[in-house]
């Protein structure tokens, strides 16, 4: 559950964000976030919210962990959670 | 090792586990540290890096998984909840967490209605689509408290509440650090719950204890380079905090965040299961939000639960050893015998963070060495 999930922001509107997830577009919050966010930033949502802004240089950096998870099998441990972290959105 | 093939960078997680070996060579002795997630256990566990650790270092998960070491009479108090026809909200991991008579699991098979959810909102929501009271049995450490928190600063509809069992990881690992005997020398520090209240907020930490913490990111390679780091510090005996996750994790933190954390809830002292008391440990809801407190709303009856004994296995649990870092989960009689993923006699076999499960999905200590004897 401590993973939580990147994703790309799409657009913006008062505390929701349409995030983009790999091509699947959810509900964030954006309650907590650290920093503003405007479309084309990437978050970090754990259960449905925003919880940080990732720096635009980190991005690369963060997205290839989720993508290895999310390209092995569904039984794994680590991926089933960054899958019920795209479930927390709406 | 097929895993390997999945670093990004072999040939730096190579360099790194001989760089640890080096270090530990030059200390000469055991060293033990522990980390405080169950993310950092998956990812050691999936990718095999205990097979690369040195012998002489110990990596042990302590108390990092939010699930497991809700209380009994926590669960308890859910399960009391749903019988009385409350429609219960929680993290599907919550479902099967042993309570002293039944888990959730139960209740719901005997007719409590407790609905899985992913996110606090959707508990929200859930409420505002019936008449009927919903209770969010809200679960998770600071990262996911400030989501709980926002919620409820949001507005929420009048049938809505909040039984919190959320933890919050610094004041625990001042138990771990204080318990008698205590091996741990340093600590890595999870990535996303610093992401909340921010690296700082172990600086007195290590002055009060002179141990190290190293904060420390998901990868593989994250995880290699955490460890080197915090063995170089308790090599130097240099006890201080290092951030090595600076894409998520700053001094401060999260500000906002933190801001409706602590309006919402207020640290008061509890159990942790199989751990101690912990003082400050657990996030209650203030006396403004008592309105939206189930144990304030309901008249929770625990009591009339207690009326049976807890069963005979669960007494034979070490959860609690396991998770205070004093056990690993092949010292327990019942692990992958009685006590397996789909019928669990304890916690830390139920939540996919629990040492147990992660330890039973691949297949124990991962140790080359022995794997090839």
């Amino acid at each position: 559950m401590c993973l939580g999930v990147p994703g790309r922001v799409i657009d913006v509107d008062g505390w929701t964000a349409t995030v983009d997830f790999w091509g699947v577009r959810k509900q964030v919050l954006l309650n907590i976030v650290d920093e503003p966010v405007a479309p084309g930033d990437y978050i970090l949502n754990h259960v449905g919210f925003a919880i940080r802004r990732i720096p635009p240089e980190s991005v690369a950096e963060t997205l290839a962990l989720y993508e290895m998870l999310l390209g092995d099998d569904t039984a794994d441990l680590m991926t089933s959670d960054v899958r019920g972290e795209i479930a927390g959105t709406s | 090792m097929s895993n390997e093939l999945q670093f990004r960078d072999p040939a730096l997680a190579r360099g790194m586990a001989a760089t640890l070996a080096r270090q530990l060579e030059a200390i000469g002795r055991k060293v033990a540290v522990m980390h405080v997630c169950g993310s950092h256990e998956q990812a050691i566990a999936k990718f095999g890096l205990r097979s690369l650790f040195p012998k002489q270092l110990e990596v042990i998960m302590g108390p990092g998984c939010p699930v497991c070491v809700t209380d009994t009479p926590e669960v308890d108090e859910g399960v009391v909840l749903a019988r009385d026809g409350v429609r219960i909200a929680t993290f599907g991991d919550m479902l099967k967490v042993p309570g002293t008579v039944q888990s959730l699991a139960d209740a719901q098979a005997s007719g409590g209605r407790i609905e899985v959810v992913y996110s606090p909102k959707q508990a929200v929501d859930l409420a505002r689509s019936t008449a009927e009271e919903v209770v969010l049995f809200a679960t998770g450490f600071e990262t996911t408290a400030v989501a709980t928190a926002a919620v409820i600063l949001d507005d929420p509809p009048p049938n809505f509440s909040v039984l919190s069992a959320h933890k919050y990881i610094p004041p625990v690992m001042e138990i771990v650090a204080e318990m008698p005997g205590s091996r741990i020398e340093g600590f890595l520090a999870a990535g996303h719950a610093a992401t909340i209240t921010g690296w700082g907020v172990f600086e007195d930490f290590v002055q009060r204890h002179g141990v190290p913490v190293v904060v420390a990111g998901f990868e593989p390679n994250d995880i290699l380079a955490g460890l080197v780091e915090l063995v170089e510090l308790v090599r130097n005996r240099t006890p201080r905090v290092v951030n090595m996750f600076p894409r998520c994790v700053t001094r401060d933190g999260n500000l906002p965040a933190q801001e409706q954390l602590w309006r919402v809830f207020q640290p008061t002292g509890g159990r942790w299961r199989g751990i101690a008391h912990v003082p400050n440990g657990n996030l209650r809801l203030r006396d403004e939000f008592a309105h939206l407190d189930a144990r304030k709303r309901f008249t929770i009856d625990l009591p009339s639960l207690w009326d049976y004994a807890p069963p005979q296995l669960a007494r034979q649990c070490i959860c609690g050893d396991i998770m205070a870092g004093i056990a690993n989960p092949k010292d327990c009689r019942l692990f992958n015998r009685e006590c397996v993923p789909e019928n669990p006699v304890g916690a830390c076999m139920v939540s996919n963070e629990g040492t147990c499960k992660i330890w039973h999905l691949y297949g124990g200590v991962p140790d080359l060495e022995e794997a090839s004897a």
